[in-house]
C-alpha cells in the first residue's frame, strides 16, 4: 500500500482511469485532474454546497468524498448537464428567472435541484426550500432561485405566481419557449 | 483542507474488514464518511489506514422481521427517511433521519456510521435509544448484540471493540406514536438540543440529543409520565440527570431550558395535542 489508489470513474459520460492519492477529495480530482472547474470549492466543510455534484444521479458534496470512494461510479458535474447544446430545464429556469447574482453557488444549486426534482417532481415551495438547505447563496438571492425551481415542478408549487409555467415538462416563459 | 496521508483499502466483505481492523490498531472504518472525513480534513483524526466498507454488497437493506425492523448498517439516511417499512413501524427513526444535515449529507451518511461515530449531537442515536434498538456487531470472535442503552460509553466512545464492525440495527416496532423536536441555530445544522420521544404499550421513552457526553434518556420525565403526571409537570424534569456541555452554540443552562421546552412539546404531541 502506497497511499495511491487506482480509480475508474465516468464523468459526464467519459470514462477516466487514474491513479490518485488516497487522501484526494473528489472535488480536487474533478477540478485539478480532469479540469472541470465548474464545480466550486466554497466552505470546504460540507456546509455550503458549492461543490455539489451528482453521484449516480444523487446530489453529494464532493469536498467530503474521497476520489477513491467514487470508484466505479457515474458522476455528473455542471458541465455535463446540458446535452446537444440544449440547457437542462433547471439551467434554463435559472436563466429565465435570473436566479443568480455572482454565480459562485449556481452549479451546486442547479445540481441540488436536479437531484431534488428527480426524487420529488411535484415538490412544493416548502419542499424546495428544505431541499436547498445544503446550499448557501452568499448574495442571498434565494427568492429567484426558489422561483426558478418552482417554475419547473410538476405542480408549480410557489405561493406567489411563478413567471414561467411548466407544461408537460416543457418550460415556457411569458416570452414563449426558450 | 487536506487530510494527513493514509493507506486506503476497500473491504469486499465484513470478514475482510474485521481482519484488516484487527491487523492495524490505527485503522478506521469508512462508510459514508460524513463524520470521519470532516474530522480528517481538520486533522482531528489521522488514521494510518482507511478500511472502506462503503461498497460491501448486502449491508444496505430494510427488512420487516415481525416484532422488529432489521436495518443494514450501510443504509443511508435518505433511504431511512423515506422507507415505507420504517415509516410504518418506526416512524420516529424516519422523522429523525429526515432532520439529519441536508439532502446531500443524507444521500451519503449511513445509519451505522452515525451510531458508531458516537457523537451525542447526532439525531439518530437518541431516536434509537427511545425506540429501544439493539445493534449487531461482528468481530474476530463472531457476532454479538449490544443494546442502544449500553452502546454509548463516552464522548465519541462506544462499546465497539477496535476490530468490530456494526452490521445491523434492530428496531422494535412497538412504539407507534412519536414526536421528534430539534432546535438548531441554522438550517441543516446540528441540534443545539433535540428530543426524540416514542410511545407504545410499554410507555413513553424519551431520547435526548446533545444533553451530555452520550445520547441520554430523560428518565425522570419518563417516570413522571408513567406515574400519570401531566405533560407540563413531566417536562420540568426533562433535564434532570443530564450534563449538557457549554459551547458557542449555547450555555448549559440554555440547553437544560431547551430540553424542558422540547420535551413538553413532544409530550403534548404524543398526547394528541400538537403545539
Amino acid at each position: 500500500m502506497t497511499g495511491q489508489v487506482r480509480v475508474a470513474v465516468t464523468v459526464n459520460g467519459v470514462r477516466h482511469v487514474s491513479d490518485v492519492p488516497a487522501r484526494q477529495l473528489l472535488v480536487s480530482y474533478l477540478r485539478e485532474d480532469i479540469g472541470l472547474t465548474g464545480t466550486k470549492i466554497g466552505c470546504d466543510t460540507s456546509s455550503c454546497g458549492a461543490c455539489t455534484v451528482l453521484l449516480d444521479g444523487e446530489s453529494v458534496k464532493s469536498c467530503t468524498i474521497f476520489t477513491a470512494q467514487a470508484d466505479g461510479e457515474d458522476i455528473t458535474t455542471i458541465e455535463g448537464l446540458a446535452s446537444d447544446g440544449e440547457l437542462h430545464p433547471v439551467q434554463r429556469a435559472f436563466n429565465e428567472q435570473h436566479a443568480l447574482q455572482c454565480g459562485y453557488c449556481t452549479p451546486g444549486m442547479v445540481l441540488a435541484l436536479v437531484s431534488l426534482l428527480r426524487e420529488q417532481p411535484d415538490a412544493d415551495e416548502q419542499e424546495i426550500r428544505r431541499g436547498l438547505e445544503g446550499n448557501l447563496c452568499r448574495c442571498t438571492g434565494y427568492t429567484p432561485i426558489v422561483r426558478a425551481a418552482c417554475s419547473i415542478t410538476a405542480t408549480g408549487g410557489c405561493t406567489g405566481p411563478p413567471e414561467t409555467t411548466a407544461v408537460d415538462g416543457q418550460v415556457s416563459s411569458p416570452d414563449g419557449p426558450a | 483542507m487536506i487530510p494527513a496521508t493514509f493507506d486506503y483499502v476497500r473491504a469486499e466483505s465484513v470478514a475482510e474488514a474485521v481482519g484488516l481492523l484487527a491487523a492495524d490498531e490505527d485503522a478506521k472504518l469508512l462508510a459514508g464518511g460524513h463524520s470521519l472525513v470532516p474530522l480528517m480534513k481538520l486533522r482531528l483524526a489521522a488514521p494510518s489506514q482507511l478500511v472502506d466498507i462503503g461498497k460491501i454488497a448486502g449491508l444496505s437493506y430494510v427488512r420487516d422481521a415481525g416484532d422488529h425492523i432489521a436495518i443494514g448498517a450501510l443504509t443511508r439516511h435518505r433511504i431511512i427517511e423515506a422507507d415505507p417499512v420504517i415509516r410504518a413501524g418506526a416512524g420516529l427513526l424516519a422523522a429523525a433521519a429526515a432532520e439529519v444535515g441536508d439532502p446531500q449529507v443524507r444521500h451519503r451518511g449511513t445509519i451505522g456510521g452515525s451510531i458508531a461515530h458516537g457523537d451525542p449531537a447526532s439525531d439518530l442515536p437518541a431516536a434509537l435509544l427511545a425506540l429501544d434498538a439493539s445493534y449487531v456487531v461482528t468481530g474476530p470472535a463472531g457476532d454479538r448484540t449490544i443494546s442502544a442503552a449500553s452502546f454509548h460509553i463516552g464522548f465519541l466512545q462506544t462499546a465497539l471493540h477496535p476490530a468490530e464492525v456494526l452490521t445491523e440495527i434492530r428496531v422494535p416496532t412497538g412504539a407507534p406514536r412519536f414526536a421528534f423536536r430539534k432546535f438548531r441555530a441554522r438550517a441543516a445544522d446540528w441540534a443545539v438540543v433535540g428530543v426524540a420521544a416514542a410511545s407504545g404499550p410499554a410507555g413513553v421513552r424519551i431520547g435526548l440529543v446533545n444533553m451530555g457526553a452520550t445520547p441520554l434518556r430523560a428518565l425522570q420525565a419518563e417516570a413522571a409520565v408513567a406515574a400519570g403526571l401531566p405533560a407540563a409537570d413531566a417536562a420540568r424534569l426533562a433535564a434532570e440527570g443530564t450534563e449538557p456541555r457549554e459551547d458557542l452554540g449555547a450555555t448549559a443552562s440554555f440547553r437544560r431550558h431547551l430540553a424542558r421546552v422540547l420535551v413538553g412539546q413532544a409530550l403534548e404531541e404524543l398526547a394528541g395535542r400538537p403545539c
